[in-house]
């Protein structure tokens, strides 16, 4: 039987190993069949900001392809797409004071905009809560 | 008795916060708790034979602790699994994910 986690970010992108280690989590127990809930708080907001830009890379000469820049913003859509694949809830809710504060409110397809009562209520609902904070 | 699962990403050398972590599971394990402790990105060099981490060798004499460690980190850190002590298990993300949400066991990210 599917079971849910809750999980709440607060690292902004390119910060901290934390980020990639969730991610990688999510995207696990997703494809086990599990629904996932994600609280994006803080600079983690920023996770999906539809903008973001891959870039060469000067010092080792390497172009805008070849470098292949990661972007968190595409892994947010890709988590989205394997829910899609497996049939099983995704929701992504980004803290919206957070959001204000970093101007960062223009996401990829996906991400919708909430606060504490809806991180209560995902609490209350799911089977665990995974608190990924700060290191520091 | 309660289960806890402990995800720890920090290096021991970096914070003294990691020491006291393993106290506190060192604690929990002899007041009879089951103790997961998963070592994840930097939390893999305790995973080292040749380190010398204060307490890390006392929690995996311990008949309720389990340790675990990430093999997508041991494999960033160049470090291979015959330099690790031999009584951890070498895990990855989808056990990860199962002892997150296993029935009863308490995750806590440090």
């Amino acid at each position: 039987m599917a079971k849910t986690l809750n999980i709440l970010l607060m690292d902004p992108p390119y910060e901290s190993s934390n980020t990639a280690t969730s991610l990688r989590l999510i995207e696990a127990t997703l494809k086990k069949g599990n629904n996932v809930t994600v609280f994006a708080y803080e600079g983690a907001t920023a996770l999906s900001f539809r903008h973001q830009k891959g870039h060469p890379n000067p010092v080792k000469k390497t172009s805008l392809e070849e470098e292949k820049h990661p972007l968190t913003k595409d892994f947010v859509s890709a988590l989205f797409e394997v829910a899609k694949k497996k049939d099983v809830e995704f929701k992504w809710v980004n803290c919206g004071l957070c959001v204000d504060e970093r101007g960062v409110g223009d996401w990829v397809e996906g991400p919708v905009r909430g606060g504490p009562p809806q991180f209560v209520e995902a609490v209350q609902k799911s089977d665990k809560t995974l608190i990924v904070a700060t290191t520091r | 008795m309660s289960k806890y699962l402990f995800i720890e990403s920090r290096d021991p050398f970096e914070s003294k916060d990691t020491i006291q972590l393993y106290g506190l599971i060192k604690e929990l394990s002899h007041q009879g708790h089951n103790v997961a402790l998963y070592l994840v990105q930097n939390g893999a060099f305790s995973s080292r034979k040749n380190a010398k981490v204060q307490l890390f060798p006392e929690l995996l004499k311990e008949q309720n602790i389990k340790v675990y460690v990430d093999d997508y980190s041991l494999e960033e850190r160049g470090i291979s699994k015959d330099e690790i002590h031999q009584s951890l298990v070498v895990s990855n993300v989808d056990q990860l994910s199962d002892l997150v949400l296993e029935e009863g066991r308490k995750p806590v990210w440090h």
